[in-house]
């Protein structure tokens, strides 16, 4: 049971490497449909490769990321106690089928397992939700987008002007690192590690959604507005998009805090989810 | 018509090249990140490079039978190797850079003296790169560095869009965008922090 469980985790996991979201597909259409020079040459070789990617069924991109899950798990989902492994286990399989990079260092020795699994890894956020059901979300994230992430400790007196100014300040400054155009994830306010998490759980949402709450919509549509003023364009080589979306999440915050968690994500916005019923099967949800 | 060259590349050809042009290559094409740069500089080329690009790349390959294939193959960010690539040009002569992200003044100065230009490939397009992969012909260095690290020896038909973002002319489209890219900022905070 737990096998074909594996099976399917390991399947969803190839498919987040290989076929880009088809909301993601789309951003990147419009992009090449306004974009003209090298921009539209960057934005025309990104969906042949999305292309050749889906056909051939090989990773869309040679850094196939760390190895990240997001899973709500109902409190009375019965199959809980093996998630764990099946996620472990689904990731050391999709490694030698699909196959992805082993990307897995130790950060003392320098030593890789080659499976990408290790202390922590593959990283799995577990939210409890009412039910008996389980979600799993599955985000394989690459190195150079993650390097461009960061953390903003901003005083709350600058309010949402200054968290306007501090995230397009900080992405824009990346330029072309981060392989644009890139998806955004703003997680504010909780603590520093909640801004963080909220995030990159920001990067979960398909691409072209807004969030529910209209302020938060319109900081979403401001910040995306301002990013792309800028023209660092698709790779940083010029033009109208370097962002596709920017998501943002938050949370209550301190008094004396305003906290800004930016997690940057490259354009091949990788992602499947699963969901798995109690009796443990599967249906496939994103 | 695209502009394809064939390798070994001449220093002639890159030098008609400039900032903005976009052409493929045929022929050959080595892999080399920031480990191989230093492995190089230190006991020499394992194969002759001079005009055979050298692309700043971590495949992922597969074992077959008697060598390798590669699955995907995009750039990595070249700024790494940005402490190396002076000398690894004027040494070893590959006559084109292929990476992403761009490079420094340093590395500039060395394609206006040796003659060679920096090209841009498409960041993650791993799988359109593979695709102009017809063999993996060699790999050096794979034990000692490990797969992403090695030195893989490509043989390569119509490899691209390659665009010239630094010439041998001391043009370099990323500094330029950098001061234009200030600028619209500026005016664009003008404008959305006042609203």
């Amino acid at each position: 049971m737990s096998g074909t469980l594996t099976n399917a985790v390991s399947e969803a996991l190839g498919r987040a490497a290989t076929a880009l979201p088809t909301d993601v597909v789309r951003a990147l259409e419009a992009a090449r449909d306004r974009e003209s020079g090298p921009a539209r040459v960057q934005l025309e070789a990104i969906l042949r490769n999305v292309n050749v990617a889906r056909e051939g069924a090989v990773p869309i991109c040679q850094d196939t990321g760390t190895v990240t899950y997001f899973v709500k798990f109902g409190v009375r989902f019965p199959r809980l106690a093996e998630l764990r492994e099946v996620l472990e286990a689904a990731t050391r399989s999709a490694t030698e089928t699909v196959p992805l990079r082993p990307n897995t260092v130790h950060p003392f020795t320098g030593a890789n397992p080659g499976d990408n699994t290790g202390e922590y890894i593959p990283a799995v956020t577990w939210e409890p939700v009412d039910g008996d059901e389980a979600e799993v979300h599955i985000l394989p994230k690459g190195g150079g987008s993650e390097n461009c992430s960061a953390l903003k400790m901003l005083t709350p007196s600058a309010g949402m002007k200054g968290v306007l100014e501090a995230v397009a300040d900080h992405v824009v400054s990346r330029e072309g690192k981060p392989c644009p155009p890139t998806v955004i994830g703003v997680g504010i306010g909780g603590g520093a590690d909640m801004a963080l998490k909220l995030g990159k759980r920001a990067l979960l949402r398909p691409v072209g959604t807004r969030h529910p709450e209209p302020e938060v919509a319109r900081l979403e549509e401001q910040l995306e507005r301002l990013i792309n003023a800028s023209g660092v364009g698709p790779m940083g080589l010029g033009g109208e998009t370097t962002v596709l979306a920017v998501h943002v999440e938050y949370a209550h915050r301190h008094p004396a805090s305003l906290p800004v968690g930016i997690v940057v994500q490259c354009w091949a916005d990788r992602r499947a989810a699963l969901r798995i019923g109690p009796d443990g099967s599967v249906t496939t949800i994103g | 018509m695209d502009k394809v060259l064939t390798t070994p590349i001449a220093e002639r050809d890159v030098r008609e090249l400039r900032v903005g042009d976009v052409f493929y290559v045929s022929g050959r094409m080595f892999t080399a990140r920031d480990a191989a740069h230093e492995m190089m500089l230190e006991r020499g080329a394992p194969l002759p490079v001079e005009g055979i690009p050298v692309f700043h790349c971590g495949p992922v390959v597969r074992k077959t039978g008697a060598g390798w294939d590669l699955l995907a193959g995009g750039p990595t960010t070249s700024v790494r190797m940005e402490g190396l690539e002076g000398d690894f040009l004027r040494k070893f002569h590959p006559r084109v850079i292929v990476g992403k992200g761009g490079m420094g003044e340093k590395t500039l100065a060395a394609l206006s003296e040796v003659g060679a230009v920096y090209t841009h490939f498409t960041g993650g397009a791993g799988a359109l790169a593979a695709q102009a992969v017809s063999k993996v012909e060699e790999v050096y260095w794979l034990e000692e560095l490990g797969i992403p690290e090695a030195i893989w020896v490509l043989q390569v038909e119509k490899f691209g869009p390659l665009v010239v973002t630094m010439d041998s002319h001391g043009r370099s489209l990323h500094s330029e965008l950098a001061a234009k890219v200030a600028e619209n900022m500026k005016r664009a905070k003008a404008q959305f922090l006042s609203e």
